[in-house]
């Protein structure tokens, strides 16, 4: 393992990759500095690049190391962190997302046990939930799905015990601080508090991935009807 | 003019060099898992990668052919006949408008990749041939080939074919198992060193919960330490994930892009085709080695590939 500047660290991930890595801890300031680094690396287009992904606290480079060498890549990650070592907050110019949620009943199978885990109404759960500007922090897991921060702590319910094998499309879900919605029908162990009638991902063309790390979400409640009206829009 | 799958086989997908540059978005790379015989067969019909070839998994297609063509199938070692009369693997071969192509009896390997010249035309989904059967894109409208299927050939820039050695180099197909080579990974010092020598010195072999995704090992588990601790991160193709019953996996081609189990190790590029040529009950006996190494094995690859079109 390799120190750089402002205590990033850095560690070999396989011979075609490299990890970057900050702080062990999840926050927007931190975040924020990842997410310029890896932009920053992403616009120099050097040859060899063949992925740049954020992480919530690091960024790992996959490359060819037949065609760039390990230390110009290190070189230009110095540079990039020293950069944007000053940067605190999320910039204002940030894209805001709102995602229309028709929560409970079938949508949210799992609204009930989190207003049960929060002592509130699920009223309250959802106003909870709507309330908060989140942050796409990264996408992983699937593709377009991404994990938002945070979660108000009087509804972060951690994961389910079982997972479901099959959590529909759209589906919007919590596990601990954490919240996202899921890109397309696929196995999940989040609790489940409602379901977005609009598409996030599409692959084109033209290609379409609804999240980006970085930006800003807020979802709206809306009702079975509004939620059905664009269904079929979509 | 195009080529009609009679019978698609047990797995068989169009795959290139995959879907690079969307991982942020958290779109699995896919590709051909046996990236060096993918290659080989693309530089023994004169294709430039990243054309699509067809990536056949146990048991092959057959496939009707409508128009003349040049193939060449590399990778795990298959009986192939065209028209009944069997052809040389490694190598390319003529096949006319009218024949019929046949994947016998597996010998040797679990992968194999037919090439052709001008590869197979599928549409590009963000920027890639490959198919990612998982999310459903890519290749044959995201699927593995099915009966009935209409694969189109791309027309050839280049009419001439390189002159080819007749000593293609090619990978190394096991018999049963094999040693893999493995660099350290992230969260190797979070396990105990007892942990640590039993990866190295007892032997996993592949179960049958194992696909183009990853592979289940079974064998001594290994203790994983500090579970909570991982925050989850992109993770790399060869990546050896310990879960919390400690029996290691390894994410092949079609992996998730980000991961939260300890990585303790990554398989080196050069062992992947390897790997990938290993079946359910195969062994795996891990051993460390140095990023220098495995750089090095990397550019003696690439040198044996570069030298097949000289």
């Amino acid at each position: 393992m390799k120190v750089l500047p402002g205590g990033w660290t850095l560690s070999y991930v396989g011979d075609c990759a490299i990890a970057a890595e900050c702080e062990q801890r999840i926050s927007p300031e931190l975040n924020s500095r990842v997410l310029r680094v890896a932009q920053s690396i992403r616009n120099r287009k050097r040859p060899g690049i063949r992925d740049v992904v954020e992480g919530y606290c690091g960024i790992t480079i996959y490359f060819d190391p037949l065609q760039v060498d390990i230390s110009t890549i290190i070189s230009d990650l110095r540079f990039e962190i020293i950069r944007w070592c000053e940067v605190q907050v999320p910039s204002s110019n940030r894209r805001l997302v709102r995602v229309p949620v028709c929560y409970g009943g079938t949508y949210g199978p799992d609204l009930q046990e989190v207003a049960d885990f929060a002592e509130c109404s699920e009223a309250e759960v959802i106003e909870r939930h709507t309330e908060v500007i989140y942050r796409v922090y990264m996408l992983g897991f699937l593709p377009g799905f991404a994990y938002m921060g945070s979660v108000a702590p009087s509804i972060c319910v951690s994961r389910r015990q079982s997972p479901r094998l099959n959590v529909p499309v759209g589906s919007v879900g919590i596990a601990g601080r954490q919240t996202g919605v899921y890109p397309l029908t696929a196995p999940g162990g989040w609790q489940l508090i409602g379901r977005t009638p609009v598409a996030v991902i599409n692959f084109g063309p033209p290609m379409v991935f609804a999240f980006h790390p970085g930006d800003n979400v807020q979802f709206e409640a809306v009702s079975s009807e509004v939620f059905d009206d664009l269904s079929t829009a979509v | 003019m195009s080529v009609v799958v009679r019978r698609p086989g047990l797995f068989t997908t169009v795959q290139d060099t995959g879907r690079w540059g969307y991982q942020q978005f958290g779109m699995p790379v896919a590709g051909a898992m046996d990236m060096f015989s993918y290659r080989l067969g693309n530089y023994l019909v004169g294709n430039k990668p990243p054309l699509a070839s067809l990536e056949i998994t146990l048991a092959g297609p057959e496939l009707d052919f409508q128009e003349n063509c040049v193939c060449a199938i590399t990778g795990a070692e298959f009986e192939v006949y065209v028209d009944d009369v069997e052809i040389g693997l490694n190598s390319r071969f003529a096949v006319r408008s009218g024949q019929h192509l046949r994947f016998g009896r597996l010998r040797f390997g679990a992968r194999a990749y037919l090439s052709i010249s001008g590869g197979f035309d599928v549409p590009l989904v963000l920027g890639s041939h490959s198919t990612h059967v998982m999310t459903g894109i890519g290749g044959m409208n995201g699927r593995v080939l099915r009966a009935g299927d209409l694969l189109e050939i791309g027309r050839r820039r280049d009419r001439l074919l390189p002159r080819v050695k007749s000593a293609t180099p090619r990978v190394k197909l096991p018999q049963g198992g094999s040693a893999v080579r493995v660099i350290e990974g992230p969260h190797l010092e979070t396990i105990e060193l007892t942990s640590a020598k039993t990866f190295v010195q007892s032997r996993y072999r592949i179960t049958k919960n194992s696909d183009r995704m990853g592979y289940r090992l079974t064998g001594e588990p290994i203790a994983a330490l500090g579970n909570e601790a991982v925050v989850s991160a992109a993770v790399p193709v060869g990546s050896v994930q310990v879960p919390p019953d400690g029996l290691p996996i390894v994410l092949m081609a079609d992996h998730q892009t980000t991961g939260g189990y300890p990585r303790i190790a990554t398989i080196i590029s050069a062992d992947l085709p390897v790997v990938a040529q290993l079946k359910v009950s195969d062994w795996i006996d891990f051993e460390f080695c140095e990023r220098s190494e495995a750089i090095a094995e990397l550019v003696a690859q690439e040198r044996a590939l570069m030298a097949v079109g000289d």
